[in-house]
C-alpha cells in the first residue's frame, strides 16, 4: 500500500495544527511553514496526475480494512486533475496573501491549511459520509476565512454564507441516512451496486435522496435557486481568500460529477436521469442569470462573484450532455474558469489599491495609478477572461461549443453561452472604458507592489500557456471523460474481487 | 416506537423549518439547532429501530447495527462545533449591524 496518498490530507492539517499550536512563533515561520506545506502540495498534485495518467485507480485504505467495511481513499484521473488544481491555486493565493492580507487577522495561515485539507479530503475519498466530514471542515475553515480582517460587510455576508451551509449540511445527513437505511452502506462503490440492484418498491425513497444530494451539492456549486448567498459573501472575503474560493464551488460540482456518474449510474434505468433532467434547465438558466448579473454588478468583485456564478451554469450545461467529448470540454474549462476568476478577484484588489477612491466600485470616477501598467494587464486578463484568442478560454469554449453541437439541444447552450460571452465582454470593456481611459493619470501615485503584480501577470501568463500547450492537457481530460462514464472499473478497483460478481450474480 | 419516533422527527422538523424562516438570528439558531436534533434522531434511525440490543455482535441474541451510532456521534460533534460558530457569528454581527436580522438591516426600519 502507497502511503503518499494520505499526505494531501494529513500535510495540511499536521501543518495547520503546528501553526496554531506555535501561533506566537514570529510570523515569518508562519508564513515559511504555510509555504513549505502548500509548496510540496504542489509536488504532490503532479505526483498524483503522473499516477493516475496511467488510468489505474490508486486506492489507500488508512485503517487497512478492505474496502465496504473500512474507509477508503481513491485516487482517479478527475481526483488527480481537482488536487493539483487546488494546490496550485493555493500555492498563489498564499503568495498574494503574504503581501499583508495574512496579517489582518488571527490565524489566517492556519485556517488556510485546513481549508486545503478539507479540500484534498473531499477530492480524494470513497465513501459518502466522509465527503460530508470533508465538507464541513472546509466549510468552516471557509467560515473563519470569509470573515478574516472584520467589517461589517463580512459579518454581514457570512451569516448568510453559514446559515444556508448549515442548512445544506442538515440536507445532507438525511440523504446519507435514507441511502444507508436503504442500501446499508455509504462506501460509494458499494452503494453503486446496491443502487442498481435496488427492488423497484426502493425506486423513490432513493430519487428522493439523489435529488436531496442534488440540492446540497447545489448550494455548494450555486446552482439557480440556490445561488443568492454567493455573490455578497464572494464580493465582501478578502481578495485571496475570494481567489481561493473560486475552487470551491468546483467542489460542488466535482460531488455531482462523483455521485451521479458513479452511486446513481448504475443498472437498467439509471437513477441520475432524475436529477439529470433537473440540472439541464437549472444549469441553463444559471448561466443566463450569471450573464445579466455581470453587466448589472457595481463593483469589479460583485462581476467577479457573478463571473463564478456563470462559470458554473456553463459547466453545468455542458455536464448534462453527460458524452466524452463534453466531459472533457467541461474539464478544461473547469481549469480556465477557476484560474481567471482567481486572477479576477487579485486584480480586483490590486486595482482598487491604486484608485483613489471607491476602492472597486463602478460609481466612483477619478484617475487611477500606473494606468499603463495596469491598465495593459487589465485589458489581457479581461480577454482571457472572456475567452478570446489567444488564450485558453477561447479554447474551452470553442470546444465546449463543438461537443454541444451534436446534441439536440445544443443549439440552447451555443445561443445562451455567446449571450452571457457578450455581455461579459459589454461589462470588462465598460469597466476597463472608464477606469482606464477617462479619467488621467494620478499626480502622485500609490506606490506598487512588484510581488503580487508580478503574480497576478504570471497566472495570466499560465492562462496563455495552457492554451498554447493544450494538446496532451485535453488528450488527459478525454481519459479523465471516458474513465468518468466507465463507473465498472472503479468500483472494480474499490471492492475486493468476487464481491462484484457475487452481487451481480444474484438476482 | 415507530409511531412515536416518527411523530417525534416530524415535530421536530416542523418547528425547526419554521424557526428558520423567522428570520431572525436567535430564532435562526434555535431552528437549526432544532433540525440537527431531528437529523441525528433520522440518522440513528437508519440502523433500524431495536430494543434491548446492544451494538455489540455476541452480548445478546441480537444486535443493532454500529455504524449510524458511529455516524450520529461525528454528526452531533460537527452540528455542535457549527452552532457555537453559528452564535458567536450571531452575536458579532448583531453588535456590527445594530440589528438581530439576518439581512443585517431592518426591513420595517424606515417605516417606524
Amino acid at each position: 500500500m502507497n502511503h503518499v496518498l494520505i499526505l494531501p490530507i494529513l500535510l495540511p492539517l499536521i501543518t495547520g495544527a503546528g501553526q496554531l499550536l506555535f501561533y506566537q512563533a514570529p510570523f515569518a515561520l508562519q508564513r515559511l511553514l504555510g509555504f513549505a506545506s502548500t509548496f510540496w502540495l504542489v509536488l504532490l498534485g503532479v505526483w498524483c496526475l503522473q499516477v493516475a495518467g496511467s488510468g489505474e485507480h490508486l486506492i489507500y485504505q488508512p485503517g487497512g480494512w478492505p474496502a465496504p467495511f473500512g474507509i477508503v481513499l481513491v485516487l482517479d484521473r478527475l481526483s488527480a486533475i481537482m488536487l493539483a488544481l487546488t494546490a496550485l491555486l493555493g500555492f498563489c493565493c498564499l503568495l498574494y496573501a503574504s503581501s499583508g492580507t495574512d496579517q489582518r487577522g488571527a490565524h489566517f495561515h492556519a485556517l488556510f491549511q485546513f481549508q486545503l485539507a478539507g479540500l484534498n479530503g473531499a477530492f480524494l475519498t470513497g465513501d459518502l459520509f466522509n465527503l460530508f466530514v470533508c465538507f464541513e471542515i472546509l466549510l468552516i475553515a471557509s467560515y473563519a476565512l470569509l470573515l478574516h480582517g472584520g467589517g461589517r460587510a463580512r459579518s454581514r455576508a457570512g451569516l448568510h454564507y453559514v446559515i444556508i451551509n448549515l442548512v445544506g449540511s442538515a440536507l445532507f445527513l438525511i440523504a446519507l441516512g435514507t441511502l444507508y437505511g436503504l442500501a446499508g452502506t455509504l462506501n460509494m462503490a458499494d452503494l453503486a451496486l446496491a443502487v442498481a440492484q435496488a427492488p423497484p418498491s426502493d425506486a423513490p425513497l432513493l430519487a428522493a435522496a439523489s435529488l436531496l444530494l442534488l440540492v446540497v451539492f447545489g448550494i455548494k456549486a450555486a446552482i439557480l435557486p440556490l445561488l443568492f448567498w454567493l455573490p455578497r459573501a464572494y464580493s465582501a472575503a478578502s481578495a485571496p481568500v475570494a481567489a481561493l474560493f473560486a475552487i470551491m464551488t468546483k467542489v460542488g460540482i466535482y460531488a455531482i460529477l462523483r455521485v451521479f456518474l458513479l452511486v446513481f449510474a448504475l443498472g437498467e434505468s439509471p437513477l441520475n436521469h432524475t436529477a439529470w433532467g433537473w440540472l439541464w434547465p437549472l444549469a441553463l438558466l444559471t448561466l443566463a442569470l450569471g450573464g445579466v448579473g455581470v453587466l448589472g454588478s457595481n463593483s469589479l468583485r460583485t462581476l467577479t462573484a457573478y463571473l463564478v456564478i456563470l462559470s458554473v451554469g456553463t459547466l453545468l450545461a455542458t455536464i448534462s450532455f453527460a458524452t466524452e467529448a463534453s466531459l472533457g470540454a467541461a474539464l478544461f474549462y473547469l481549469i480556465h474558469s477557476t484560474a481567471m476568476t482567481a486572477v479576477f478577484f487579485l486584480l480586483a484588489d490590486l486595482l482598487g489599491q491604486q484608485r483613489e477612491k471607491g476602492y472597486d466600485r463602478f460609481s466612483a470616477e477619478g484617475p487611477i495609478g500606473h494606468r499603463w501598467l495596469l491598465g495593459t494587464l487589465f485589458f489581457v486578463a479581461a480577454i482571457a477572461m472572456v475567452g478570446l484568442p489567444p488564450f485558453s478560454g477561447f479554447v474551452s469554449k470553442a470546444w465546449i461549443l463543438q461537443a454541444s453541437a451534436t446534441q439536440p439541444q445544443g443549439l440552447w447552450l451555443w445561443a445562451v453561452l455567446l449571450g452571457a460571452t457578450l455581455l461579459t465582454l459589454i461589462a470588462v470593456s465598460r469597466t476597463g472604458s472608464s477606469w482606464f481611459w477617462r479619467p488621467g493619470d494620478m499626480a502622485k501615485p500609490y506606490p506598487l507592489e512588484r510581488g503580487p503584480l508580478t503574480l497576478v501577470a504570471g497566472m495570466v501568463g499560465l492562462n496563455g500557456l495552457l492554451a498554447a500547450f493544450g494538446d496532451p492537457v485535453m488528450h488527459y481530460l478525454e481519459l479523465t471523460a471516458v474513465q468518468l462514464l466507465t463507473p465498472q472499473d472503479y468500483i472494480a478497483a474499490v471492492l475486493p474481487e468476487g464481491r462484484m460478481t457475487a452481487q451481480e450474480g444474484s438476482p | 416506537m415507530e409511531l412515536l419516533y416518527a411523530i417525534t422527527l416530524g415535530v421536530l422538523t416542523t418547528c425547526g423549518v419554521y424557526l428558520l424562516l423567522r428570520a431572525r438570528t436567535f430564532t435562526v439558531i434555535l431552528g437549526l439547532t432544532l433540525l440537527s436534533h431531528a437529523v441525528n434522531l433520522y440518522l440513528f434511525a437508519s440502523g433500524r429501530l431495536t430494543a434491548s440490543a446492544p451494538a455489540i455482535v455476541g452480548l445478546a441474541p441480537t444486535a443493532a447495527d454500529p455504524l449510524p451510532q458511529a455516524l450520529v456521534l461525528t454528526a452531533i460533534v460537527i452540528g455542535f462545533a457549527m452552532t457555537a460558530f453559528v452564535v458567536v457569528l450571531a452575536l458579532k454581527a448583531a453588535v456590527e449591524l445594530r440589528n438581530d436580522h439576518v439581512d443585517g438591516e431592518n426591513p420595517d426600519e424606515d417605516r417606524a
